[in-house]
């Protein structure tokens, strides 16, 4: 027999993995590029790591991670965009997973942009 | 690590427009793409756009996939999936599928199916797996139960159902926390709660899709309606015809007393609920509660007269609550989200939505759930997408065999149950029929008395032998044999019925005749002094002509008549037998130069 303790705790448990289906347009976008060239720099394990640290740091129901195709920038692939509601795109280039777990927890938690990692300090000038 | 949700429904009308071949065939290609590990697939009830079916959501982006065929998978998978494409071409717009132009889709709230809907009856409807109750869990599930049971007293249980203004769904609309309070007050040791889930007017199929998206919601509700009136058993009475339905129900039985939230002691409360089911043969009678809990008690459903009311003595004589399943699945919500939201939804008597099951002659078949109040043209031309082939709207019916008709002129009336009884029709159960300009009102009018009559358990003479006679008198304007006195005696029947009949299928049953006399009399006058049928369908006041100057003398409709009725000469114009003539319409069909008509 279940207890409401026990309830609790299947409902947190649950809830972050059917969260992604109450979309409702108010939540911080995270998108990963994913054309060909995307994938073919790596895209997959930032997709990955993406989506395992969201879910870690709890944070579903405000955050998706979601893919798209190319956006015509592929020598700076893998590109991550973060589009928070009611600020300005970020985008993040030459991605990695472990750029992405730091993107999650400074930017996506913390509030801060990861500004070495964004296309403006890589795009040579 | 899964990053996308793949959602299929898995409902009645998916499930016969393939939807499970598609899931087997998803579930390859995923494994073939190594993606099983990154892309759940979640097999989920009704999303009530069952016209466009298939249908399928890829999650998170939202992407509503209709009409998808098994070839459509791979590039779904290869596409969408893998590279985060949407496929326009098969992703739903308001415009119909397959236009989708640029990359910008609507959200599936914004068109203009969901836009105007709320729903809260089928608010897990499409978004959980049925069959999984953690996913039910996730979306609140059972914290209603735990609240009432922790916290609540069953008076204050009550109170706040009574409070709420919620009204039975089943039609009548009675208010349910009365419903409760009466079965309550009644003394005795052993009480019953049952769901009505034996949906059963024609085209109607709201609680069929809550059962099968939803199960736990029914579930949750009849055992927190159980503690308010002191009941440890409850009984659904559901459609044989639904095996999706009782399968789900099953399953979800079965979880709920795996995790102890049915059987003893739930939640440590001392409180016990168990719960069974009770098949129905198809009976409609059966949806009248009386004949419901004599089919239970395993007796032949026939109703009984009332009072006693079955709060007072019900099922096997004991008082009993017996709802509605979409009444059942309001109950959560009104628990965890309080009086005051329900109070805010719908209008000053009629509180929160009604789910309908839009059919007929309207562009987007399906399921939807609007607040109360919303007026009917909001349901047909944006939601349903108006009527299909540019044709006139005529009327609606709603409330089925037992209601009546909305005409056209009376399309903008908010739709709550005390609007719809002034206008002489009724909320029922939610089936409603929309009717173009090509339908006969008299002939709709029959075809709901042939519908009662067949159904007549045939236990009262008024239901029995009334409504045949009513349905002879309307054969009767129908083959054109009728007169104007015929009029006065239909009302006076229809009357007598009304007042003497047992119990509601009787005392509903003339509602189709009297709602089109007063809107659409002209036309019983048509077939009566005209002998004409001015929407063409009553086969014995038409014929067919062929227009001479028209006519190429093509031969074609003479070769595919299959009476032989057809005559005439290759290159000059044919003549068609009026005598021999079966009304089939094969020849108007068969001309390609719109040379036969009817009369």
């Amino acid at each position: 027999m279940k207890t409401l303790a026990e309830l609790a705790e299947i409902r947190e448990k649950m809830k972050g993995k059917v969260a992604m289906r109450q979309n409702d347009g108010n939540e911080t976008r995270i998108i990963v590029g994913m054309g060909t060239c995307g994938i073919a720099a790596g895209a997959r394990p930032v997709l990955a790591a993406l989506v395992e640290e969201v879910s870690k740091e709890k944070l579903e129901e405000t955050v998706t991670v979601t893919q798209t195709g190319c956006i015509g920038i592929c020598q700076y692939e893998p590109v991550v965009e973060v589009i928070e509601p009611g600020k300005e795109k970020v985008t993040y280039v030459k991605m990695t997973a472990e750029k992405a777990q730091r993107v999650v927890a400074e930017h996506i938690k913390g509030g801060k942009v990861v500004t070495a990692f964004t296309i403006g300090a890589n795009v040579a000038k | 690590m899964i990053r996308s949700h793949v959602l299929i429904c898995g409902g009645t009308g998916c499930t016969s427009s393939g939807s499970a071949k598609l899931q087997t065939i998803l579930e390859q290609e995923l494994a073939a793409r190594g993606l099983t590990e990154e892309i759940k697939i979640v097999k989920t009830g009704c999303f009530g756009l069952c016209e466009h079916g298939p249908v399928m959501i890829v999650y998170p982006d939202g992407t509503f996939y209709s009409r998808v065929q098994p070839e459509d998978i791979a590039e779904i998978v290869e596409e969408h999936l893998l590279k985060g494409r949407v496929v326009t071409r098969l992703a739903y717009t308001d415009t119909g599928d397959g236009e989708a132009k640029t990359d910008e889709l609507p959200s599936l709230s914004d068109t203009a199916f969901y836009r105007s809907q709320q729903r809260i009856a089928l608010r897990n409807c499409g978004v959980i797996n049925p069959e999984v109750i953690d996913e039910y869990i996730a979306m609140d599930g059972y914290k209603a139960l735990g609240k009432v049971l922790t916290e609540m007293t069953p008076a204050e249980v009550i109170d706040v159902i009574t409070k709420s203004g919620l009204r039975g769904r089943g039609g009548a609309g009675f208010p349910t926390g009365r419903k409760w309070a009466f079965a309550a007050a009644t003394p005795g040791e052993i009480k019953y709660v049952c769901c009505n889930a034996d949906e059963g007017d024609p085209g109607a199929f709201m609680d069929r899709s809550v059962l099968e998206g939803d199960p736990h919601a029914v579930i949750e509700a009849m055992t927190i309606a159980g503690y308010a009136i002191g009941a440890h058993q409850g009984y659904v009475y559901v459609r044989a015809e639904y095996p999706i339905a009782i399968e789900r129900l099953r399953i979800a039985i079965a979880q709920a007393k795996e995790y102890g939230l049915l059987g003893k002691n739930i939640f440590g409360s001392g409180f016990d609920f168990d719960l069974d089911l009770r098949f129905g043969a198809g009976a409609f009678v059966c949806g009248e509660e009386t004949a419901l809990m004599t089919s239970i008690e395993g007796q032949r459903g026939e109703p009984r007269p009332r009072p006693p009311f079955p709060a007072v003595k019900g099922l096997f004589g004991k008082p009993t609550v017996l709802n509605n399943v979409e009444t059942y699945a309001n109950i959560p919500l009104i628990i965890n989200n309080g009086v005051e939201w329900f109070n805010s939804i719908g209008t000053e008597t009629s509180k929160g939505t009604k789910v309908f099951a839009l059919v007929g002659k309207v562009n987007n078949t399906g399921l939807v759930e609007v607040p109360m109040g919303t007026p009917l043209r909001t349901i047909i031309e944006e939601i349903g997408g108006g009527i299909p082939n540019g044709k006139k709207f005529k009327a609606a019916q709603t409330g089925g065999p037992s209601g009546g008709c909305i005409p056209a002129h009376l399309i903008d009336t908010p739709i709550d149950y005390e609007n719809l009884l002034a206008i002489g029709s009724m909320m029922g159960s939610g089936g409603l029929i929309v009717m173009d300009e090509d339908t006969c009102m008299v002939d709709i009018a029959k075809f709901f008395l042939e519908f009662t009559v067949d159904e007549s358990c045939g236990k009262c003479t008024a239901c029995r032998i009334g409504t045949k006679r009513l349905l002879q008198i309307l054969d009767k304007i129908t083959s054109g044999n009728g007169t104007m006195e015929d009029l006065d005696t239909l009302e006076e029947l229809a009357a007598h019925i009304k007042t003497t009949a047992l119990c509601g299928l009787g005392q509903t049953a003339p509602n189709p005749i009297l709602s089109t006399l007063r809107y659409f009399k002209d036309e019983y006058i048509a077939h009566i002094v005209d002998k004409r049928c001015p929407a063409g369908v009553c086969k014995a006041l038409l014929s067919y002509v062929i227009d001479a100057e028209k006519c190429k003398g093509c031969t074609a409709c003479a070769r595919k008549c299959p009476v032989n009725a057809i005559s005439g000469s290759v290159k000059n114009p044919h003549v068609i037998d009026t005598a021999k003539c079966i009304k089939c319409g094969a020849c108007v069909e068969t001309c390609r130069f719109d040379a036969i008509y009817k009369k």
